[in-house]
């Protein structure tokens, strides 16, 4: 909502400033979002009378005229523009004037002196677009400043309404609170009828009364349809963001901006039998002002003739019925459409008007017949013409029953006493009519307040009112219970910080992706898809991390690093049954060097089981169990899943060199992802006794065959291993020379340990023989000494 | 007995000069050892006339400790000069960088999380989530936000397939978790939110954090003492000024936003608070009626404030980064800042 601020001042002027009043409305609720002058600061320019205008001897598009400024004498002023014309008034900049970034000066143009200059509008930086000189009004007085001529001390409000605010769309409404505000008494103008001077009149017809509960129409015969708008209406206009057309057109926005009364006018030539409110059939087709045709739906509110739909009801006029240059009698037209009956049509349209704005929000429906005089008297005052009587149809209008407002709820819920005077203050500047029984308020909102529904709302108009300024600030005392600490559970940012503290970046990625890395990373042809993506490259939503990561992956070697280790944390989005799934996952990648590159360390690439220890380091001191299985997006040899219990929740694994080609990366990335609920949980410690007798050490070093696992064989010792034992872990393994080929060498170290006493050797040798003894029978595996 | 004097003399010559501890041993056993000088002369004082003999042998004695401490004392002295050498040769260059892994960090976003959760967690506030997928009741419809309302327009709404979205403010969260509890209740909810708008000020996915506490003495007054004291300690400011503003949600009623004295320029004036002083940081109010009604909650005996808060605004003011799309490029030398 823009408007300017005289004519705001019309109809109140509290003693404020600018940007006093600017910073009252903020705080009120209604955010000035701008004000700006109506021009930039000038002076010199006066209204002048072109007397004579000659061409110029030595220029062909110049022009030599003789201008009166009011002082005896004219000035001769050399001209460029072509609308120049004697007879016309101009403004006129006059020697030692300062224009915006212009000085004036005496001069001389092609060998004729030139004492000023004639302005357009844009160069008084009144209007951003100017063809030729401002040409003013035949009556303008000569000699007049022009920045008082033209009203330019000026500013321009813009007001960034809330929704529920839609009494505020006009400048009358922002006038009503702007009085209530500030406690300013409100001037605004009493309309009176206009006297009919035709009996004509065409008929109107409700057929669909919820929608549209009140439509009041009136002729006016005989009008002329080309005469100018007047000045004073056209810079109203323009200060509210709206071209002038015609006057048959500025004035139904003038009005609407006065009074927030959406209007239209038909040519009444075009109309035939009479005028019907329905709703659209399922299809209908209408051909609207803005040159588009649409097809219309059936809960689409349609104003028909006999024949035909003619405009989309309070949302725009039809082409075919249109005021055009040959229009002789208008049909004027001002209804209350019901917002829910006007609510999403232009969204679902694609287009927003300023009348389908006001009305979905709510129009003040007891001043529909007041805004139709006002049109019909500024209309016969610029166009002549006789007016008719005003038909009407009625359906039932909203109803506004009074609220109840509780004293004592304001004060709990505001946290304020306010006492039943201090209420009866504010509600009176609100202009409510209310009743008052001790305590409690009945009070009845007006027509054109639409946000006042439930007792809180009116809380809020007293708020508003009071001041939020004037609200304490409290702290709160509470009971003091501590929160929850369940200790079998670890937080994300303990899992965050280890990755950290492992040298680990985390990032953040969109959870719309493309769908080439749905089905490149997690073989899904079908992902959940979006139906209004912002991009094509981020349509669907993730079902995996892997995309993300390899996305900043490739990103970042790009920018040229060479030793990338990342993380994220975030959802993932698959369809299940009805819903989705959206588990929390935490993936990430290593690639590169193991270590930043420094002096003392030998440089090797990081690789599965680099990857493998951090994962391992996540899970502490729960067991890491993976198990060899194909993934998407892995080398098939070198992918693994992530086990818990008996369920799979994660993989890790080398990126497929497939991939690593596709997306063009020097090096294939490991990466893995996991259910973040499997890294969560924690068993509580529990304390054991402590040996104090030393641990003695054995090792067991054997050749088994390339397939056997050694997580296998490490369960089939720990399964076997007596309680004496208290650690069983493998310390090497060798191929190569010496070993024969499909075989491996491994190191196992057994450390035994007995709480009661030392040792013996004979104890020590029949563990390990037994130990030896399940490799032996079950794996084959040859002892070697 | 000037013999003896001579030799003390001479093996203390001979003592000094010596650098080798193996040297000094076999020095040692030349004075002193079963053959050395000093024991052919004790050998030699059953010679002497009986009434001489203690003097003689006690003199002798003395001589052999004299030599003995000399060398301890040269032993000690040949330790310490090879200890001195040794440390010498063992010193290191402290300056030079250590070894091993460099140290990772959280994204910002992430930090000014934690940071919002931790000030809230100190006065009891609990965290809570709920689906980024959402149905339209939940996104919308319990928020008092029902179809075709105007307000669904300022929401920029992603639509997923077969007609879910993606939720487009934490607010939902509140809703999930008042159907599973009872107040009073104390949360905040933290998480990514969707909106179908992407410029120079705005990317289709941030987060936001979702307040909000409902209890039976809950009011306007509290709901500002709550949110100014968080942004003062937020910003480590205590004088930040703050204000609040009507405005307009449709799930709280009286709804306010809250600005605070522009942290960049101080209030002066400057291009983030587009000279105003002001910065609008958050949207709140007290939780509306309708919605407790939606989750069964009475509101008559219930009052509640709610807020939601953009926490990459709060990060861009907080590390003065001056593009929103910045966070989601991923770019290391970016994030690298923050660690």
């Amino acid at each position: 909502m823009k408007f300017s601020e005289n004519w705001l001042r019309t109809f109140v002027d509290p003693p404020l400033t600018s940007e006093e009043l600017a910073h009252e409305l903020t705080m009120a609720g209604l955010e000035v979002e701008a004000v700006e002058a109506a021009a930039p600061p000038f002076d010199g320019v006066v209204v002048a009378e072109v007397l004579s205008v000659e061409k110029h001897p030595g220029a062909d598009r110049l022009s030599v005229c003789k201008v009166n400024v009011g002082e005896t004498g004219p000035l001769t002023i050399v001209c460029g523009a072509s609308n120049v014309v004697p007879g016309a008034k101009v403004p006129c900049a006059r020697v030692g004037a300062q224009l915006p970034g212009l000085a004036i000066k005496a001069a001389k143009v092609r060998g004729v002196e030139s004492y000023g200059m004639l302005c357009s509008a844009k160069e008084l930086g009144a209007s951003d677009e100017a063809s030729g000189l401002l040409l003013l009004p035949a009556d303008a007085p000569v000699g007049t400043d022009f920045r008082e001529y033209y009203e330019l001390e000026d500013r321009l409000f813009t007001l960034k309404l809330t929704p529920n605010r839609s009494d505020c769309l006009s400048v009358m409404g922002v006038a009503r609170e702007v009085a209530a505000i500030t406690a300013t008494n409100l001037r605004l103008p009493e309309a009176s009828p206009v006297p009919v001077e035709t009996d004509e009149a065409f008929p109107v017809e409700i057929a669909a009364p919820e929608a549209c509960p009140l439509y009041c129409g009136r002729v006016v015969e005989g009008i002329d349809v080309n005469a100018p708008t007047p000045d004073w209406m056209v810079r109203r206009l323009e200060r509210s963001g709206l071209r002038s057309i015609s006057a048959t057109v500025d004035v139904t926005n003038y009005v609407m901006l006065e009074m927030g009364q959406p209007l239209h006018a038909f040519d009444l030539g075009k109309l035939s039998g009479g005028i019907v409110v329905r709703f659209a059939r399922q299809g209908e087709r209408l051909a609207l002002l803005n040159d588009q045709a649409i097809a219309m739906d059936s809960d689409m509110l349609v104003i028909a003739d006999r024949e035909k739909a003619v405009a989309l009801g309070g949302i725009m006029g039809g082409a075919g019925t249109a005021v055009s240059d040959s229009t002789r009698d208008l049909f004027l037209e001002a209804a209350f459409f019901n917002p829910k009956a006007i609510a999403g049509k232009s969204f679902r349209l694609g287009f927003v008007t300023d009348s389908g704005h006001r009305f979905e929000r709510g129009v003040d429906f007891a001043a529909t017949r007041m805004a139709l005089e006002r049109a019909t008297q500024l209309i016969v005052g610029i166009c002549g013409g006789r007016p008719g009587p005003v038909t009407e149809a009625r359906g039932a209008l909203p109803r506004r029953d009074p609220i109840r407002l509780r004293v004592e709820r304001a004060r709990r819920v505001l946290g304020v006493p306010l006492d039943d005077g201090q209420i009866t203050g504010l509600l009176r500047r609100l202009g409510m009519s209310f009743a008052e029984e001790r305590g409690v308020f009945h009070v009845t909102p007006q027509s054109y307040r639409f946000d006042l529904a439930i007792e809180e709302d009116l809380i809020e108009e007293l708020a508003r009112l009071h001041g939020y300024d004037n609200i304490p600030a409290v702290l709160p005392s509470a009971g003091l219970a501590m929160l929850p600490e369940p200790e079998g559970e670890r937080h994300r940012s303990e899992i965050r910080q280890m990755l950290v503290a492992r040298d680990y970046q985390e990032v953040i990625n969109y959870a719309f992706v493309d769908a080439a890395w749905e089905a490149d990373f997690c073989g899904n042809a079908n992902p959940v898809a979006l139906r209004n993506p912002i991009a094509s490259q981020m349509s669907v939503m993730r079902s995996s991390l892997a995309g993300g990561l390899i996305q900043c992956l490739r990103s970042n070697v790009n920018r040229r690093q060479g030793r990338v280790r990342l993380f994220e944390l975030g959802c993932v989005f698959a369809r299940s049954g009805q819903g989705y799934d959206q588990p929390e996952k935490l993936g990430g990648l290593i690639y590169g060097e193991t270590l930043p590159e420094q002096w003392d360390a030998e440089a090797r690439r990081a690789d599965f089981y680099d990857l493998k220890a951090d994962l391992e380091a996540l899970l502490w001191p729960r067991a890491l169990r993976l198990e060899a299985a194909p993934h998407p997006a892995l080398h098939p040899g070198r992918a693994a899943r992530i086990r818990a219990g008996d369920k799979d929740v994660g993989w890790i694994g080398e990126l497929h060199p497939e991939w690593q080609q596709k997306y063009e990366l020097p090096q294939a990335p490991v990466l893995f992802e996991v259910e973040l609920r499997a890294l969560c949980g924690r068993d509580l410690p529990a304390s054991g006794e402590i040996s104090r007798f030393p641990p003695v050490r054995r090792d067991i070093a054997i050749l088994v065959d390339e397939g056997v696992g050694v997580q296998t064989l490490l369960d089939a010792l720990r399964a076997a291993q007596p309680p004496v034992v208290s650690e069983i872990a493998l310390f090497d393994l060798y191929r190569g020379q010496g070993i024969e080929k499909g075989k491996k060498s491994l190191a196992f170290r057994v450390l035994l340990q007995d709480t009661q006493k030392t040792l013996t050797d004979a104890e020590v040798d029949a563990v390990v023989a037994q130990l030896v003894g399940v490799l032996e029978h079950q794996y084959q595996a040859k002892l070697r000494t | 007995m000037q013999d003896l004097d001579r030799l003390i003399a001479e093996a203390l010559a001979v003592f000094e000069r010596i650098e080798d501890p193996a040297q000094l041993e076999q020095a040692k056993a030349r004075y002193l050892g079963k053959s050395g000088a000093l024991t052919d002369l004790l050998k030699g004082l059953g010679k002497l006339p009986a009434e001489e003999r203690p003097a003689a042998g006690s003199r002798i004695n003395q001589a052999k400790q004299q030599l003995e401490d000399a060398l301890a004392r040269r032993r000690e002295a040949i330790q310490g000069k090879k200890m001195e050498v040794r440390l010498a040769e063992e010193a290191l260059d402290v300056s030079l960088p250590g070894r091993g892994l460099g140290v990772g960090g959280l994204h910002p976003v992430t930090r000014t999380l934690e940071r919002i959760e931790s000030l809230f967690r100190s006065i009891g506030f609990d965290v809570a989530s709920g689906p980024e997928i959402e149905t339209d009741f939940y996104n919308f419809t319990a928020l008092n936000i029902p179809e075709d309302h105007p307000a669904r327009a300022m929401h920029d709404t992603f639509y997923v397939e077969g007609g879910a979205l993606l939720r487009t403010h934490t607010s939902p969260v509140q809703v999930h978790y008042m159907q599973k509890h009872q107040p009073p209740l104390k949360i905040i909810a933290p998480g990514r939110v969707y909106r179908c708008d992407s410029d120079v000020t705005h990317t289709p996915m941030f987060h936001q954090v979702e307040g909000l506490w409902v209890d039976e003495n809950v009011t306007l007054a509290t709901l500002k003492g709550v949110l100014g004291d968080f942004m003062q300690r937020f910003f480590e400011r205590e004088n930040l000024p703050v204000r609040f503003r009507p405005s307009f949600f449709p799930f709280t009623e009286p709804s306010a936003e809250m600005d605070i004295g522009c942290v960049i320029c101080g209030g002066s004036g400057c291009r983030v608070c587009s000279h105003t002083g002001w910065l609008e940081v958050l949207g709140c109010g007290m939780v509306h009626p309708n919605v407790l009604k939606h989750v069964n909650i009475d509101s008559e005996k219930y009052l509640g404030f709610a807020f939601g808060l953009g926490v990459e605004r709060m990060a861009m003011l907080r590390y003065g980064v001056n593009d929103i799309r910045l966070f989601f490029e991923n770019d290391l030398r970016f994030l690298k800042q923050f660690n």
